[in-house]
């Protein structure tokens, strides 16, 4: 059966390894933009986004355009699901045009697990509810990687509302399978005991001082209010405690980054002053996103 | 009319009785258990090498008539409990419309009557609608043949009305059988709370949510002296609880599923919605609770909670699926793997906890006397054999739904033949 990318959890170091490698070697340098391949002319990539997303579509649409694919994009308001057509009719409909790969995310944890066992066509995971961000977790260590060399040894503090996060779950998976050193830290409501035992390595922390103390990498989560079904913490009382400032940079290393999947809510869960500081690796991010998807995409689509 | 059932081991654990014997039914009564019956006028089955008992009985079953046909009828339902060895069930009564009035009750009464293999008894709901607000006709519906109330499928969330729920029921001495979950605490919940829930980012139902309900209503029960029944009991907590209400004398019982003795979440195929149901399976630990609660008799019974639901409705995002699986064919294999082949209970005990104890849950007496063989008893009979290894494949069920996640298991023993007032209704392939 030909393989996509469902999560991070099911996939070996090495293969992350080539994926990051090859990734490297699609990143522009200076002003240029992706150089196109074109490695997988006459192909097709359908695009299925069941939850709104500009962000990720639009990278996977570069990514995809950049190899000398073609695409499809479908987004849940524009499809047939609103008109109430199952999952599994909607994505068989699809697969009857023979696309070599679907793209999807969806709002539904497992969602593209779940299809995996009822198609044949491979399927990236760009997003499952709060379960994992496979692409997203590549990114940010191709990020990491271009910026700290390497990624063993280093000390990563994730912050903010991991509870509800993919980023967090498929980073924790990723990170872990390098020995990287993880701090998980919000308020109680949002960080389960649970996820201390998602993967080695990890300990759990409620105060942000000693999260970010000596780390190499801050990465810094959105608060997901649309997914939060109980009284969450008021906006003025979470940035207090969970807020990045410039003062918690001076307890991290002082080559430390900053990260953030985005999109990023300033003022909430990070200070304009680290958003857009040197040490801020955000657009980093974004442009990593394009090349790690051209790596990602490519192997799926030449298996 | 008679039937005689020759030379199979006759096991009633009400009368004690475990030897080889004949077993004589005759105008839809027991008439007569013992060695060399005459078969004078009688049609003879021969059941040697098999087990003969007492018919199974199910007090918490999902029929969906009226309402959900596409997923299951009272004549199918029964049909499926039939091959799982039941001759009577008691079916729950979240139907549409819910079954919280005299016209509902009697329509079930009816239909199972005119269509049913077996003897189907319905649960009344506790409140209009099963909302948990304002109390159902409950004399009426009891009055029309229903067995007990239930919200089944629901809690009763407010304190207030399952107190005058119980005080109902105890004037009308049938059990208040519970679904206990707390919705607070469970809310948006997918599968249990543990560390698979957090890794594969659905949403956790605690234990506690089952185990605040449980205290609850005991709490209650004594207050009211109700008889009162925990429906598919799942977590440690929970097991404690009805055991130490035991302990104290009060008319506290529960039962397991097939479901919660034998699967833990360890045992989930991620995103598969034929582990999905409710109670979620729990951790290892409770499953084992459970397991012991049924080995000391702190759990009175086992049920099936047998939940259809048709295939698209099941063929979804494992959070938009419904909760539920269909259980009446595997109950026999699974609890018989669990709890028999294992060595934890005896065969007549198994046969127990789907005969003279649930028998005893409901408290049918007189007429209706059931769940043993005994003269005068109801003549529902179950034969199986307790070792034949068979497969189970859903796609031969004859439910209409085919949520389960044994299909593929291989059972070592079966239902053999399922006899109600005499009658044969079912019986296997090549039997």
């Amino acid at each position: 059966m030909p393989k996509g990318l469902l999560g991070i959890e099911g996939i070996e170091r090495d293969e992350i390894e080539q994926i990051l490698e090859r990734a490297r070697a699609f990143q522009p340098h200076g002003g240029q933009t992706f150089a196109k391949v074109n490695t997988c002319t006459g192909r097709l990539v359908v695009n299925m986004f069941f939850e709104n997303s500009t962000r990720t579509r639009s990278s996977f649409e570069i990514a995809a355009k950049r190899l000398g694919a073609d695409t499809l994009s479908i987004t849940a308001s524009g499809s047939s699901v609103s008109k109430g057509e199952s999952l599994v009719d909607t994505i068989n409909t699809l697969v009857a045009m023979r696309p070599s790969a679907i793209v999807m995310r969806h709002a539904a944890s497992g969602a593209p697990h779940f299809l995996s066992r009822h198609l044949t066509t491979p399927i990236v995971n760009a997003g499952d509810g709060t379960h994992e961000h496979p692409t997203q977790a590549l990114l940010d260590a191709r990020t990491i990687l271009d910026r700290c060399g390497r990624l063993e040894g280093l000390r990563v503090a994730i912050i903010g509302d991991i509870a509800h996060s993919r980023v967090a779950r498929s980073n924790i998976h990723l990170l872990a399978k390098f020995g990287v050193d993880l701090v998980l830290c919000g308020p109680p409501m949002l960080l389960p005991r649970e996820m201390a035992r998602v993967a080695s390595g990890v300990t759990l922390e409620y105060d942000l001082r000693r999260a970010v103390k000596d780390a190499d990498v801050i990465m810094m989560l959105r608060v997901q209010l649309e997914r939060i079904h109980e009284p969450a913490m008021p906006a003025g009382e979470y940035f207090r405690f969970y807020g990045l400032r410039q003062e918690h940079m001076a307890l991290a290393r002082p080559d430390a980054i900053v990260m953030h999947p985005g999109p990023m809510n300033r003022g909430r869960e990070i200070s304009s002053e680290v958003a857009d500081s040197q040490q801020s690796m955000i657009l980093n991010q974004v442009e990593n996103g394009v090349s790690v998807r051209m790596a990602v995409l490519e192997r799926v689509l030449l298996q | 009319m008679k039937l005689l059932i020759q030379n199979g081991r006759v096991i009633c654990p009400e009368t004690g009785h475990d030897a080889v014997a004949d077993v004589l039914i005759e105008d839809g009564r027991i008439a007569g258990v013992g060695p060399g019956l005459s078969t004078s006028g009688a049609e003879v089955i021969d059941a040697a090498g098999l087990v003969v008992a007492p018919g199974f009985i199910d007090i918490h079953v999902h029929l969906r008539e009226p309402g959900f046909e596409h997923a299951e009828t009272i004549e199918t339902g029964a049909q499926a409990a039939a091959a799982g060895g039941f001759t009577t069930v008691c079916c729950m009564p979240n139907t549409n419309p819910v079954n919280d009035s005299v016209t509902v009750t009697k329509y079930i009464v009816e239909t199972a009557r005119r269509k049913a293999a077996i003897n189907v008894f319905p649960i009344g709901a506790i409140t209009k609608g099963s909302n948990g607000e304002e109390l159902a006709s409950i004399g009426s519906m009891i009055a029309a043949g229903a067995v007990a109330i239930s919200d089944d499928g629901k809690p009763v969330m407010n304190a207030r009305v399952i107190r005058r729920a119980m005080e109902t029921a105890r004037a009308l001495d049938i059990p208040v059988i519970e679904h206990c979950e707390d919705l607070n605490l469970s809310a948006g919940g997918d599968m249990h709370e543990c560390d698979d829930s957090v890794r594969l980012g659905l949403r956790g139902i605690p234990s506690a949510s089952e185990d605040v309900m449980v205290a609850r209503d005991i709490i209650l029960a004594e207050l009211t002296g109700v008889r009162y029944h925990v429906a598919h009991i799942s977590t440690k907590n929970a097991v404690a609880m009805v055991a130490y209400a035991k302990q104290r004398g009060l008319r506290v019982t529960a039962e397991a599923t097939q479901h919660h003795i034998a699967l833990d979440t360890g045992h989930m195929k991620p995103y598969d919605s034929a582990y999905k149901m409710k109670p979620p399976l729990r951790c290892e630990h409770d499953v084992k609770a459970v397991v012991d609660g049924v080995v000391s008799g702190a759990i009175d019974c086992l049920a099936t909670d047998h939940a259809p639901h048709a295939g698209d409705d099941k063929m979804q995002e494992f959070e938009r699926c419904p909760f539920g699986i269909i259980g009446l064919e595997t109950a026999l294999g699974v609890s018989l793997e669990v709890l028999v082949h294992s060595g934890l209970i005896s065969l007549p005990r198994l046969i127990a906890l789907y005969t003279s104890e649930p028998a005893r849950v409901i408290g049918w007496k007189n007429e209706l006397a059931r769940g043993a063989l005994k003269p005068g008893y109801v003549g529902d009979v179950t034969v199986f054999h307790p070792e034949y290894p068979w497969v189970y494949d859903v796609k031969n069920s004859l439910s209409k739904s085919s949520n389960t996640p044994f299909s593929g298991r291989t059972f070592q023993g079966g239902p053999i033949l399922t006899i109600v007032g005499g009658q044969v209704v079912w019986r296997a392939d090549g039997f």
